[in-house]
Formats: structure tokens, C-alpha cells, sequence
């Protein structure tokens, strides 16, 4: 069984992490996914760094910038996950965007993504309906999972239809935003995961976007089947001091 | 052939909408309703209006005697350098401005490259009483002065992008992220890029040169078609207007010429078509540049508005089947086919234009032709960067 269906199986109040490969070094990749496993996370989003991430706020976008400048390439990154596999069976998504996946050539992406222990992937400017048509088939015939978003403007009837077409998880955004804004939970926020969670729908939900402390994330383990955390953890990446003790200082104020 | 892209946005494989989900309801809203706004009698009616009283259409089509003489054919300008704020860009502009207000927005965001564009559409935003901000990259910012101070007193809020190369690419992503965070507000789009409906909108609002140029040629010439219609591209909407109502003539050979920069192969250039490859940037499949990482590359030229790192999905598909003629200008022979307009016809064009005016050097004319170069805007936003070359020659 692919490794993220097992994982919402077994478990309530999921801890997804963000990190961007090759941050805040090239080769940081395996040693920050190892801690975080260590600190007791759940799964892992690794970002493939883009020039031009659109979804992202100026943390993550950063965080890209520099990696880009440390020589991290999809090839290298391919060979981290392969080198967590050998350690470690924490769930893997890659998070990128479509134009780095046309660039590897689409199918080739998606075999090494899955040759090389990924279990899933999250392209957030690839449509469900144009995912349907060309890479759907490829990508259950390679057992990747593909995670979509929605977000509180999608109408119920794209929820059923990204729902649908997604596997793993519904990723729920919070709030109008792009990564990095912390204006999640409020009241009209949580009447929209409400609503989210009585539609009863085919995936489970994570709530990703604003996430960034104890609070937030225990809000969305109310609503959901847990959060993922992106901005904050970067942020924490560029502390001084020892990666491994950052790592877990910050998981412990997320919960302990 | 079919120039009108499918219901899903595609000029063959180009084109669509590869949004995060985020904007989803923004592009869908609006592909949903624009053809049915615009075609509507009072939308029409407002615009053809707006056209005519506020924007100064139809513009000339000017026969230029001394150039014509010079490159031994006979050369017409369309001088959209006539229009009100002094590009095209206000053809457009004006169209979704109307959108905007027919889709109940109430506040309008929109990128600028050489400055053009935010002036339009401080512009129209002015005319609507609607707040505008205008993202620019920082280093456009500087290079284009006047037009971020006329924005200024046009009342729009100019906000600096400062990722990447600091220009165009990098306001329109910084414009993008503003729409997912205020999903309220109408995003009025530049040129014929980003997600369906943007590129067949924009078009269609440009569209209008062509219109008038096909009644233009037919009152001065036996014929309402030129051989040959030159025009820059940088994302490609003045290129897009001035082709549009003869996409489907073959005897009308559409020429796009895109900034060089310092040469093709210097690094330092903005050629889409000669350095790009197939990808997506800002929401649509197109020509872009870009390293074999998927990595969108920073292009360089001297002309703000053409420093862009992709083209329009119609240019990319006009390329792919050769509809279109695809060649490039370097900085220093748009600077010196600017010099050459001003001193033998008095005009002095936009740094944009003066890249579509180079090519008359680099194509094969003949005497009997008729040639229309679309002379996209008009140059006093470039007077710093002229002087600067003029005083260097001298």
C-alpha cells in the first residue's frame, strides 16, 4: 500500500512539513528530513525550487531563490529521496511546478519521481481536469499519488471534481493567500472547513497555508486530518545555531 | 487555419490556463462572461465610444514618403503613438476596464514593464474611480521615471517588485500573488499573455488597429492588405492587433521582430522564439526561455516593455506553423533605426517600436510593396536612454 494511504490510516492529527530541497544548503535535503522524522513529523513536503513559484509568498520563494544558487537541481534532488528511502519510510511528496516537470520531460518526471520513493506529488498550476486528461493514468500506473488544492473560493462543484481526480489528500488551503500568510483561523475560515468536512468527500483533508504554531495547527486537527506547515519551518531553517536542535525545538512548540 | 483558440484557451497546444487552484474562480469567471460582455450592443457601444472621444482612434496610417524613398518601397506607419497616454496599451485597457465594472469589480491591479501599460491602466482606473495599484520591477522603476510619476499623479499606487531580475517577469508574478491574496479584484492584464481568456481578450481589444489599418489602406491604396505587416513582440499585443483581422490572408506576411538585446548569443537578450523552448509561464503553455531545469531564465534588452521572457500563446502557435515570420533586433539596431525615423520623418518612436523599424533593414522589400510597421508608441518615456547613446555617438 502507498505509503500516505497507510499513514491517514493509522493516524489522526497529522504534522506535514514543507521544506525546499537543497535549503538552507545543497545537501541539507536528507540530514533536515531525517531530523524532522526523528522530532516525531508524519510526512514530508519536499519543494523542488522554482525561479518562479507563483503559489508561494516571499519565505518560500526565498528559500527557492537560494537553493537554485546552491546548485540544486531535479537530477540531485531525484538522488536525496533515493538516499532518504534507504534510511527512512517517512511519506514523501514532491511539491513543484509544471513547467520544471515539461522541462524533465513529463513522464520521465513522473517514473523517476516514483522510481525514486516518492509516494506523491502537488503541482499546484496543474489543472485536475488537464491532470485527467494527459497524466492521470501514468501516474495511478506508477502508484504516485496526486495531491490538489482547493481553496475557500472553489464552489462545491470543483470540490467534487478536484476531489475526484485527487488521491493521497485534499489539500485545503486556508485562506486567500499565497504560503506564508498568518491570517488563518478565523471564524470564516473555520465555517469553511466545516463545511469541507460535511461534504464527506472521497480523500482526507490536510490544511496547509497560515499554519505556523500550536494554536493553528491543533485548530485544523479539529477540522481536519491534519496540517501541513510550510513558511514557519523555513524560517526556522535560517535560525542560527544547529540545524538538529532547531528542528526539534520548533516540532516540540507544534506539539510535543 | 484556426486563430481563435478552443473553449479551454488553446491556439493548438498553446495557450490554456495553469493557475494554482487558488485562482481558479477569478479565470473561470471571467472566461464565462467575457465574449458575452464584449459582444453585447451597450458594451460595444461604450467602448467603440471611449475609442473614438477619449482615446483619439482612429489613429493615422501615415504614409512615410522619406523612409519609403530610403528603403526603396512604399512604408506606412500606424501611429499608435497618437493615442492618448501614448501607446496602444490604452486600446486594451479601456476594453477591460468595461469588463471590470460589468463584472462588478471594485479595485483593478496590473503589472508594467517599460511603464506603458500601468499609465494606461492608471489611466482608465482614474476614468472609472477605481483604486489601481501597478506592480513594476524596481530596476524599471528607475529606468523609467516619468511613467511611474505620471502614474503617480494618475493616482495609482506603484509597488516595486524586487525578486529576480527586478522587472517585468517578476512584477506580473508580484501581481498574481496580489490577485491570490484579493481574489476581490480584477487583474487587468498588459499584453496577450497569461491564463484563458487574457491573450484571445487582449486581441480582441487590439484588434482594432487592424480594423482600421484594412479601411486605411483601402481609401489610400487599391487594396485594403499590406504585403507585409512589421511589428514588435515582446509579449506581443501590438503585434497581436496589428495581425489580427489578417491571420487568415496567407498574401499578408506577418513579421514579429523581438529584442535581441546584446545578441542571441550574448545571454543578454530577450529572442523568445530563437533562445525559448515550449513551457509555462504565468499561467499559459507557451515559447519561453528557460535552462534544462524548467529554470525561467532573466532576459535582457534595452527596452523595458520587451525585456520578457516569453511570448503570447497566439505568437507561439503563429511561430510553430510558420504563419508568422519571427526575427530580432539588437539594442544597438533599434537605437539606430530609432535615430533614422527621427531624422528622416520627424517622429521620434518608442525604444519598443524602434526594434520593428530595424527589421525594414534586415527583410527584402520591393518597390511595389506596401508595408505597414506598426509604430507601437512614441518615445519620450526613452529620451533618458537616447540621450545617453546620442551623446556617446556625437
Amino acid at each position: 500500500m502507498n505509503k500516505i494511504d497507510q499513514l491517514f490510516r493509522q493516524k489522526k492529527n497529522i504534522l506535514n512539513i514543507y521544506l525546499t530541497a537543497g535549503f538552507p544548503q545543497r545537501d541539507d535535503t536528507v540530514p533536515v528530513v531525517l531530523e524532522l522524522e526523528k522530532a516525531g513529523v508524519d510526512m514530508v513536503e519536499i519543494g523542488l525550487p522554482f525561479s518562479d513559484p507563483l503559489a508561494d509568498g516571499p519565505v518560500i520563494q526565498h528559500s527557492s531563490t537560494a537553493a537554485i544558487q546552491n546548485g540544486i537541481t531535479l537530477q540531485k534532488i531525484f538522488q536525496q529521496v533515493r538516499e532518504i528511502r534507504k534510511q527512512s519510510e517517512i511519506p514523501i511528496l514532491l511539491m513543484g511546478y509544471l513547467n520544471q516537470m515539461m522541462a524533465y520531460g513529463e513522464e520521465a518526471f513522473l517514473e523517476e519521481a516514483a522510481r525514486s520513493g516518492a509516494d506523491g506529488l502537488i503541482i499546484p498550476d496543474l489543472p485536475a481536469d488537464f491532470y485527467n486528461r494527459h497524466y492521470r493514468q501514468k501516474a495511478e500506473s506508477l502508484g504516485l499519488k496526486m495531491v490538489f488544492l482547493i481553496s475557500p473560493q472553489t464552489g462545491e462543484a470543483r470540490i467534487r471534481i478536484v476531489d475526484e481526480a485527487c488521491s493521497g489528500f485534499l489539500y485545503v488551503v486556508s485562506s486567500a493567500s499565497v504560503t506564508g500568510n498568518k491570517a488563518a483561523m478565523q471564524t470564516e475560515q473555520q465555517a469553511y472547513f466545516r463545511r469541507i468536512r460535511n461534504m464527506q468527500l472521497k480523500n482526507p483533508t490536510l490544511i496547509g497555508f497560515g499554519i505556523h504554531d500550536r494554536h493553528t495547527f491543533e485548530t485544523a486537527c479539529q477540522y481536519a486530518h491534519g496540517a501541513i506547515i510550510g513558511s514557519a519551518f523555513i524560517r526556522t531553517l535560517e535560525k542560527p545555531g544547529s540545524l538538529q536542535q532547531n528542528i526539534q525545538e520548533f516540532i516540540k512548540t507544534i506539539r510535543s | 487555419m484556426n486563430y481563435n483558440p478552443d473553449e479551454q484557451g488553446f491556439y493548438g497546444e498553446f495557450g490554456g490556463a495553469f493557475v494554482p487552484e487558488m485562482l481558479y474562480p477569478n479565470v473561470e469567471e471571467l472566461q464565462q462572461n467575457y465574449l458575452k460582455i464584449i459582444n453585447s450592443d451597450s458594451f460595444q457601444t461604450a467602448f467603440k465610444q471611449l475609442l473614438k472621444d477619449y482615446a483619439g482612434r482612429p489613429t493615422p496610417l501615415y504614409f512615410a514618403s522619406r523612409l519609403s524613398k530610403k528603403y526603396n518601397t512604399r512604408i506606412f506607419l500606424k501611429r499608435e503613438d497618437l493615442t492618448h497616454t501614448g501607446a496602444h496599451k490604452i486600446n486594451n485597457t479601456i476594453g477591460q476596464i468595461l469588463v471590470a465594472q460589468h463584472l462588478g469589480k471594485k479595485s483593478i491591479i496590473a503589472e508594467t514593464g517599460a511603464g506603458q501599460h500601468g499609465v494606461a491602466t492608471a489611466t482608465v482606473a482614474a476614468l472609472a474611480g477605481l483604486p489601481c495599484i501597478v506592480y513594476m520591477g524596481e530596476t524599471d522603476m528607475e529606468r523609467q521615471a516619468p511613467n511611474v510619476a505620471r502614474m503617480r499623479m494618475l493616482g495609482a499606487e506603484v509597488r516595486p517588485a524586487r525578486s529576480g531580475s527586478r522587472t517585468l517577469k517578476d512584477a506580473t508574478n508580484e501581481a498574481i500573488r496580489h490577485w491570490i491574496n484579493h481574489p476581490e479584484t480584477y487583474y487587468l492584464i498588459g499584453s496577450v499573455v497569461g491564463p484563458h481568456p487574457y491573450p484571445d481578450m487582449v486581441a480582441r481589444f487590439q484588434s482594432v488597429i487592424s480594423e482600421e489599418m484594412k479601411k486605411q489602406l483601402s481609401e489610400k491604396t487599391d487594396c485594403d492588405h499590406p504585403d507585409k505587416i512589421i511589428a514588435c513582440v515582446g509579449g506581443g499585443s501590438n503585434a497581436a492587433g496589428a495581425f489580427y483581422h489578417y491571420l487568415d490572408n496567407e498574401k499578408v506576411e506577418l513579421i514579429a521582430v523581438e529584442a535581441e538585446g546584446l545578441g542571441v548569443d550574448s545571454g543578454e537578450t530577450a529572442a523568445t522564439t530563437q533562445t525559448g523552448s515550449e513551457g509555462i509561464i504565468h499561467g499559459s503553455r507557451t515559447l519561453l526561455m528557460q535552462n534544462a531545469e524548467g529554470q525561467i531564465t532573466e532576459p535582457y534588452s534595452i527596452s523595458a516593455g520587451l525585456d520578457y521572457p516569453g511570448i503570447g500563446p497566439l505568437h507561439a502557435f503563429l511561430f510553430k506553423n510558420r504563419r508568422g515570420t519571427f526575427m530580432g533586433a539588437t539594442d544597438r539596431e533599434a537605437l539606430d533605426a530609432a535615430f533614422e525615423l527621427t531624422r528622416l520623418e520627424g517622429i521620434i518612436p518608442a525604444l519598443e517600436s524602434a526594434h520593428a523599424l530595424a527589421a525594414l533593414k534586415k527583410i527584402r522589400l520591393k518597390p511595389d510593396e506596401t508595408v505597414v510597421v506598426n509604430l507601437s508608441g512614441r518615445g519620450d518615456k526613452d529620451m533618458e536612454t537616447y540621450l545617453k547613446y546620442l551623446n556617446k555617438d556625437q
